[in-house]
């Protein structure tokens, strides 16, 4: 079956307008038509063709969380499973609140990666105790819990030409 | 049953693939499990809380608080947590009166 973005192809256009988007989804029309030149209207059309093509999934608001008061910890974790299991243990994880991704990886052992915030390690280790370690197939988890981070950026869509 | 399981990690959120549970399993395991696991567990006092909160056995809960008081460390502390819990196993098993 042929997915909606498969009928659509971007150009460099499309391309500047995902990037001004991902700095600051709350431009409007017009601005991002003043710095590319373009009428505000073609901008319009142009974003409204990537919503509907599913190149834009969503827009969303990055919350700073230790300003709230709310004090989280972040571990990635790397589970090695038995390969029968993986994927059933992969979906499992996707239910849990407490994980932000999961990916499956293959380098040596197939192995399960994962992002997981919890309120402090006792609660960290309560929930990799309870809930992930008892999932059938799960062999070994190596947690790192992440201490200072220097980096945390998502993709930015370059135009082909730069 | 297995939810009830004691599941062995050497520190937060690494675990080491063991898991016991029964008492019987947890004895094999003290054989072999990583000596930090059985420190990490011990001073967090894991151990005391699944054998009296899952198993229901206080007084094996409460011998193995003892070598946390003690300070237990090291291959003594695979020996001695192996020695009461083997003891208290044997007795278990054995017959209610003896002959």
């Amino acid at each position: 079956m042929k997915s909606k973005s498969q009928d659509v192809s971007l150009d460099d256009l499309d391309r500047q307008i995902l990037r001004l988007l991902q700095e600051d989804a709350k431009q409007t029309y017009g601005e991002i038509g003043n710095k590319l030149s373009v009428a505000h209207s073609t901008v319009y059309d142009r974003i409204q063709k990537m919503e509907q093509a599913g190149f834009i999934t969503k827009y969303e608001a990055i919350v700073d969380t230790e300003k709230m008061g709310i004090p989280l910890i972040t571990a990635q974790m790397i589970i090695t499973t038995d390969p029968k299991e993986t994927e059933s243990i992969a979906k499992k994880m996707t239910k849990y609140s407490q994980v932000l991704e999961v990916a499956t990886s293959f380098s040596e052992e197939l192995v399960i990666i994962a992002k997981v915030v919890a309120k402090d390690q006792a609660e960290l280790h309560s929930f990799v105790a309870r809930s992930i370690a008892p999932l059938p197939g799960v062999l070994r988890i190596r947690t790192a819990i992440v201490t200072r981070k220097f980096k945390e950026e998502r993709f930015g869509i370059r135009p082909r030409k730069e | 049953m297995r939810d009830q399981a004691f599941y062995f990690f050497t520190s937060i959120g690494n675990y080491t693939g063991h898991s016991a549970a029964s008492l019987d399993e947890f004895l094999l395991k003290v054989k072999d499990v990583d000596l930090k696991s059985l420190e990490f567990h011990l001073f967090r006092e894991d151990f005391e809380k699944w054998i009296a909160q899952t198993l229901g056995d206080m007084r094996l809960s409460d011998d193995i608080r003892s070598l946390r008081i003690q300070k237990a460390t090291g291959n003594a502390l695979r020996d001695r947590l192996y020695l009461v819990v083997s003891r208290r196993l044997k007795e278990l098993k054995g017959p209610v009166v003896a002959r």
